[in-house]
């Protein structure tokens, strides 16, 4: 843009000063309402987690907790201590950890070495290839419940961690594939090139030379598979039940029971530990979240 | 030997990948087609039967009422969720102050998964102690707010917690779509007399094609696949007022034990699914193509 269109635009600028500023105000009004809107439920989860369940009939939904009270997160927690019936997140929040570290280690992997045979070790067809692979992405899982759970019956996993960590790991490499190949794409074929003719083989290209580079990929991946199988309800419900069952789906049972009077503060204090470990991901590493729900979000 | 494994090494590697998917993803998609044209009940059956569980599935009144609900939810879903996104997206990007915070509260719910907000909006919708009491409290004596035990109205309680949940999605792929756009092309219009007004409505607006298309496809997929949030807000009641096809295809497998008509239904929730993403794959493809 020249120097005299530059002055010319500056002056629009200061003739509407007025207009701005009503604007704005507009602006920063509606802004402020949608940031209401979506901070609204958590926090009326956490100040009904605070509650005792006296407070919570007396008082509405925004209304303060006289003190803190954190009996019900010890209750959502670690239970009540008496025997049958007693159900806490404490050994199905371990139960998801045990699923989610595997999965998406194993499905990262397998992802990372497709996604670098498919850009540096091209082949006629390759990206027919890639369009099969990338088709995992979108199906509706219904279409392959049906005979998952037999193959899982027939393998001997079914209604256990493993089986999860198993069904996992394969429906992530179509994303985890997606992520890296698009990321290898943009690596120069140079530095492939230069270190073959230095010798290098394929697995010393892809250990010494892209790996190191892939910090931001694998920092993406991660995060988008941690995320997809720690909050995964479709598969846990379907594959697993009573002690083998993920967080998701113990969160469900715990506030689904209809035990005696429903307590509004366990559930609400409950709910927030099963979304604790992908919102702390969520507000450590926020721009890696974004950019991989960006690039490969078309997964429920 | 060793020269044909060296030399193909690259595609031995890519083998598992291609092997895993062509059977569990493309095998099983198989399979319960097949299986969709078979009387299986709680075992498969593998002789063929025609096309029976498509009739019955279509004289099923819960099959029915459960298309309706996702036809419901996914026009309101869709809109809403695109109005708010590009809103939001569009007052974001006038350069305002505390931008990122303000991203980052629009964009959490993306984090937690559906079952966790649902737990948390069927908490907020509660007839008595929720929304309502709220409003009774702050002098509206006679405000009353059911929807969440209301036949009629309950679907719409999954609208506004899948609405909750998805909208800052949306104003993400739009926040980046109006990024990536040149500001020269703003200030042109500008200096011609355009007000800002006319300068999204008749240009910006018009080049976000591509996301509003991106989002269309994300944002039907979230729909047809809709399950965990249904399944903590409503499951599917009251009775079977908010049911909808990935609930149907579940309990019709694992409660009902019908695996022949949960098949057909699953069957024509992959075809609508494929009728939404096979055009938007073909369109990237060439649109990859042609950069």
């Amino acid at each position: 843009m020249s120097a005299s269109t530059n002055i010319q635009y500056q002056k629009l600028e200061k003739r509407s000063r007025i207009t701005n500023l009503l604007l704005r105000w507009f602006l920063y009004f509606v802004l402020a309402l949608f940031a209401f809107y979506f901070i609204f439920p958590m926090y009326v989860m956490l100040v009904t987690s605070f509650k005792t369940m006296d407070e919570i009939r007396q008082g509405n939904l925004l209304t303060l907790p006289g003190q803190l009270n954190i009996e019900s997160w010890a209750v959502a927690w670690g239970g009540r201590g008496y025997g049958a019936g007693d159900t806490y997140l404490r050994p199905y929040f371990w139960n998801s950890i045990k699923m989610v570290v595997p999965a998406t280690f194993f499905s990262t992997f397998i992802g990372a070495l497709t996604g670098y045979v498919l850009t540096k070790w091209r082949f006629k067809g390759d990206s027919w290839v890639f369009l099969f692979l990338l088709f995992g992405c979108f199906i509706p899982y219904q279409a392959i419940l049906l005979p998952m759970a037999r193959t899982l019956g027939v393998l001997g996993i079914s209604n256990s961690i493993l089986g999860l960590v198993f069904v996992h790991s394969i429906y992530g490499i179509p994303f985890t594939t997606l992520f890296f190949r698009n990321y290898y794409v943009s690596i120069p074929n140079e530095l492939i090139k230069a270190a073959r003719i230095d010798g290098a083989g394929f697995f010393k290209i892809f250990f010494k030379i892209l790996i190191p580079i892939s910090a931001p990929i694998i920092v993406v991946t991660v995060i988008w598979q941690f995320t997809q199988i720690w909050n995964d309800f479709l598969f846990g419900a379907t594959f697993s039940f009573g002690k083998a069952a993920p967080i998701q789906v113990a969160l469900n049972n715990m506030v689904l029971s209809s035990t005696s009077v429903k307590e509004y503060n366990v559930d609400m204090a409950s709910a927030i530990i099963a979304g604790f470990p992908t919102l702390i991901v969520y507000v450590l590493a926020g721009k890696y979240f974004i950019r991989g729900l960006t690039s490969g979000a078309v997964k429920g | 030997m060793l020269k044909w494994l060296e030399k193909n090494l690259p595609k031995i590697v890519l083998a598992p990948s291609v092997g895993l998917i062509s059977w569990f993803v493309y095998g099983f998609i198989l399979w319960t087609f097949y299986i969709s044209f078979t009387n299986s009940k709680i075992l498969p059956k593998y002789e063929l039967w025609g096309v029976g569980q498509y009739v019955k599935l279509w004289g099923t009144r819960k099959w029915l009422i459960a298309v309706d609900n996702l036809l419901i939810f996914t026009v309101l879903f869709l809109v809403i969720c695109i109005v708010i996104g590009v809103v939001l997206a569009i007052f974001l990007d006038q350069k305002i102050r505390a931008e990122g915070v303000l991203r980052t509260i629009y964009l959490y719910p993306m984090a937690l998964s559906f079952i966790v907000t649902g737990t948390a909006w069927k908490w907020i919708l509660n007839p008595t102690l929720g929304i309502e009491k709220l409003f009774v409290d702050m002098g509206f004596e006679n405000f009353t707010f059911d929807w969440l035990v209301n036949r009629e109205m309950a679907i719409y309680t999954i609208v506004i917690a899948g609405v909750w949940q998805s909208s800052g999605f949306v104003m993400a792929l739009f926040l980046a779509g109006l990024r990536s756009i040149e500001d020269e092309i703003v200030k042109a219009a500008k200096i011609d007399g355009a007000s800002l007004f006319t300068v999204y409505w008749k240009i910006l607006i018009p080049m976000m094609r591509p996301v509003f298309f991106t989002s269309f496809v994300i944002l039907v997929h979230i729909s047809i696949k809709s399950y965990d949030l249904i399944v903590a807000l409503t499951q599917g009641g009251p009775g079977i007022s908010t049911t909808m096809p990935a609930l149907f295809m579940t309990q019709t497998a694992f409660h009902k034990s019908q695996v022949g008509l949960s098949a057909a239904s699953a069957m024509m929730m992959f075809m609508a699914v494929a009728a939404v993403i096979i055009p938007y794959l073909y369109s990237e493809l060439r649109r990859e193509n042609v950069s």
